[in-house]
């Protein structure tokens, strides 16, 4: 292999990585807070992706600098539209059932999204990629690529990252989840609101997830699938990590983007196959994940 | 305590005799009725694992191991026997189910779950991507395999599976009903109820959980022979997670706390897909997901539930 195709499978690897870890910490937050694997996952990071797209063509008409504000707001729209409705009236009703239920209430909610994204956007590629040509080509050692996916992306994924551990450890509503996380009862006695906490973390979640498809609209072509495949990779780096480790999703998406960038150029076949043979590998020897903390076994 | 035989022997009845009779009235219907009791067969396994209190998400691998043990005999060997097949495909399962078993029974709830999934997603990632031995995303065509040495017209042919497939959910839900009332399927069902209590017996918990796990395997190769033979193809959809999501969707459906409940679940789901598929122009997913969705939240017992709590002795199949 040579240095080019290195660097090339690197920069890859980077901006891959950046989508994947805003999709998975979102699954992860989620996780953390909710104790719900949401299945819906990938559907709000395709739905993010198709409204960014659709606004996005829509204000592009006026000016084409406009596509970018319209994938922030994109994100917000599906997180806290589709992931408030779902966590108010599908989810609330079922906390404290039993656990194959709750995850099966995501799994519908996947299937109806799933089926309204061919209805509502049709099964022929979108593209929609002007955000990716605004902005300059940049030289990375000798190799030419889009300053969107080697720049902004990984930017907008650190800050991402940067963001939630600042919110959740210095600010007081971030206390206020930690606190709900760790005791429901005693936060509840100190008049934490947990049900809002719920919603709030909930749709944080979702329009990270929204957030990671807007981002990836103007790299790829929309097709139907790109949620069902997105959710398991995320599952994939969440449950790596350890669900609910935050920087732990970071890291290990990274290894995960960069291990599948490589694999790419070597063994193109065996790209899709990494991510779960990674998963299966590390929770055999770690089923709490990479940097999950283990939890004594009561027997 | 045990809820499960607590469904009328006549509506059990009924609902075999409609699977039985219904395809002669209406031919077109002879497959849809092989899919709908194949795919019970494989619930059945999910609602094995249930009882224990554990949910796969990866069930579908060993549909998929079943189906194409059957798909590469045809691709490799030649042609082959159904008679064959549902040895070599369950047998395959089985073994698979072993192998995986004996790394999965070791976690319990989310991890079981996801462990699952990333096993049968490196399975269906090897049968999309080894193009060269798998065809890929497009599948291996099966041909309609003899029976016993004897040969069929596709018109027999369909009925022969039926009655089959049909043979072969008695014997197999006897089967798990046995294996349920047997102390091997109460120490199961003690490893949700309180493991722990269990382990102090004396009894390892994972080895019970493991021969469940290799029932369940079981099954799941014997349903994807029957549906890769009746649909005469195996692709790598059998194993994507959303299969396994389906195979849970049905367990849930009809109410895990009974065999026939895998049926009942597989009957509605089947129908509905095969209903909306022809009048609403690919809303079935819609509507599946909605159904799925009112009964969680008002039945969680399932139609088994239902049917149970208005005892209604004798009403056929839901």
């Amino acid at each position: 292999m040579d240095s080019t195709i290195a660097v090339l499978a690197i920069l890859d690897g980077l901006s891959y990585a950046a989508l994947v870890f805003l999709v998975s910490v979102g699954l992860s937050l989620i996780f953390g807070v909710l104790r719900i694997v949401n299945v819906a996952h990938g559907s709000l990071y395709a739905y993010g992706a198709y409204t960014a797209a659709t606004i996005g063509l829509a204000v592009a008409k006026i000016s084409p600098w406009l596509t970018f504000p319209a994938l922030l707001v994109a994100s917000v729209l599906v997180g806290v539209v589709i992931g408030g409705l779902m966590e108010r009236f599908l989810l609330r009703p079922v906390y404290g059932r039993e656990e194959v239920l709750q995850l099966l209430i995501t799994f519908a909610v996947f299937m109806i999204m799933d089926n309204l994204q061919r209805l509502i956007w049709g099964v022929q590629p979108i593209f929609a990629a002007d955000p990716v040509k605004l902005l300059p080509n940049v030289s990375v050692l000798g190799v030419n690529y889009t300053s969107y996916q080697v720049i902004l992306l990984p930017l907008v994924a650190l800050a991402t990252l940067l963001g939630l551990r600042y919110f959740l450890r210095h600010t007081l509503a971030g206390a206020v989840i930690l606190a709900v996380t760790e005791d429901r009862e005693a936060a509840t006695a100190i008049g934490i609101d947990a049900r809002k906490v719920f919603l709030v973390t909930f749709m944080i979640g979702a329009s990270l997830a929204a957030l990671g498809g807007a981002l990836a609209s103007p790299t790829t072509s929309l097709v139907p699938g790109m949620g069902t495949d997105m959710i398991v990779l995320s599952f994939a780096v969440a449950a790596t990590a350890g669900l609910g480790q935050i920087e732990g999703a970071a890291v290990t998406a990274l290894a995960i983007g960069l291990a599948r960038a490589f694999i790419i150029y070597i063994q193109p076949e065996f790209e899709v196959l990494v991510p779960y043979l990674i998963m299966v590998l590390v929770l055999l020897v770690r089923p709490m994940g990479l940097f999950g903390t283990s939890k004594v076994r009561k027997i | 305590m045990s809820a499960r035989s607590s469904v009328p022997r006549i509506a059990v009845l009924l609902a075999v005799l409609a699977a039985a009779l219904l395809p002669v009235l209406m031919p077109s219907w002879a497959t849809l009725v092989t899919l709908i009791l194949a795919k019970g067969i494989v619930v059945l396994g999910i609602i094995i694992l249930l009882q224990a209190g554990q949910v796969s998400f990866g069930h579908a691998m060993f549909f998929g191991a079943g189906a194409y043990a059957v798909a590469f005999w045809g691709k490799y060997v030649g042609a082959g026997d159904l008679a064959l097949f549902l040895v070599i495909g369950p047998l395959l399962a089985m073994a698979l189910g072993a192998l995986v078993g004996l790394f999965v029974v070791r976690y319990r709830e989310i991890f079981f779950g996801m462990l699952n999934l990333a096993f049968s997603m490196v399975l269906w990632s090897l049968l999309e991507k080894l193009y060269h031995y798998t065809n890929g995303a497009d599948g291996i065509r099966v041909a309609r395999p003899t029976l016993l040495g004897m040969a069929f017209t596709p018109e027999v042919f369909q009925y022969v599976l039926l009655y089959l497939t049909l043979g072969l959910v008695l014997v197999v839900s006897y089967g798990v009903q046995r294996y349920l009332d047997s102390p091997l399927g109460h120490m199961l069902r003690a490893i949700k109820s309180n493991e722990t209590r269990l382990e102090y017996l004396g009894v390892s918990a994972r080895r019970i959980l493991l021969v469940g796990y290799v029932i369940s395997a079981f099954l799941g190769g014997l349903g994807g022979v029957l549906v890769a033979v009746a649909q005469q193809i195996a692709t790598p959809e059998f194993a994507y997670w959303t299969k396994s999501g389906e195979f849970v969707f049905i367990a849930i459906l009809g109410g895990a706390a009974n065999a026939a409940g895998a049926f009942a679940g597989a009957a509605v789901f089947e129908f509905v897909r095969f209903m909306a598929a022809a009048k609403l122009a690919n809303a079935w997913q819609l509507i599946l997901g909605i159904v799925l969705i009112v009964i969680i939240m008002y039945a969680p017992n399932g139609l088994i539930g239902l049917f149970r709590q208005k005892k209604k002795p004798a009403g056929a199949k839901p």
